[in-house]
């Protein structure tokens, strides 16, 4: 298996673990009634703007365990550039995910304009924000390994 | 473009060429191994600037490297 495929699972699985984990300790310590209310927000809001940076810093952090675990296990080095190949993978894989993340816009709208409770707009949002990632990453894996 | 329509004789080529590694092979025209083993199992077609590289590395002409078949 190559360093790019491997990174890709590794990626998929911070992303399943970050994104969990992160959920799981936003509810737990959510004000109660603030995730169901119709008219305060804040919980989606700050629940968004946490995870982003939380997110990225874990990912990074991770990045570099797994290059020094993976040169310590195999002694391969990160390649020190993409190339025409990796940039198409990666621009189809993108395509993926944002045609996932645009239809889950599209949905999350469904809820303003029908009797649905406001707060499944934000829940849409965030679900098909991790979806789109995970699945542009899943794309990736599927590009590298049969070709585009 | 379907993506057997292109085929290469890269494998026999690094053979005949002491038995260059992909390693090798992808050092000397600056792309990852990667890309040399999706460019040799017919995975993905290189750009003609890439093509012309791994042609010279064998000093060989574009089209003894890759053949292009017509899909019936």
């Amino acid at each position: 298996m190559s360093f790019q495929e491997k990174k890709i699972y590794v990626s998929i699985v911070s992303s399943i673990l970050i994104f969990t984990l992160y959920t799981i300790y936003a509810v737990n310590n959510a004000a109660e009634g603030s995730i169901t209310s119709a008219s305060d927000f804040r919980f989606w809001g700050s629940f968004i703007l946490v995870l982003l940076p939380v997110s990225i810093a874990a990912k990074i952090v991770i990045h570099i365990g797994f290059v020094i675990f993976n040169k310590i296990a195999t002694n391969e080095d990160a390649p020190s550039f993409e190339d025409e190949f990796d940039k198409i993978v990666e621009l189809k894989a993108d395509r993926v995910s944002l045609y996932v993340f645009f239809f889950g816009f599209i949905l999350s709208m469904v809820p303003l304009v029908t009797d649905l409770p406001t707060y499944y707009t934000f829940l849409a949002l965030i679900l098909f924000g991790f979806l789109s990632d995970l699945l542009g990453r899943i794309a990736q894996l599927y590009f590298y390994k049969k070709g585009v | 473009m379907g993506k057997d329509a292109i085929r290469n004789q890269i494998r026999n080529l690094r053979f005949h060429h002491h038995e260059m590694t992909q390693q090798q092979l992808a050092d000397r025209v600056g792309v990852t191994r990667q890309t040399i083993v999706a460019i040799e199992k017919g995975n993905y077609s290189p750009s003609l600037e890439l093509a012309f590289r791994i042609s010279r590395v064998f000093g060989k002409s574009i089209e003894e490297v890759f053949q292009y078949e017509d899909q019936p």
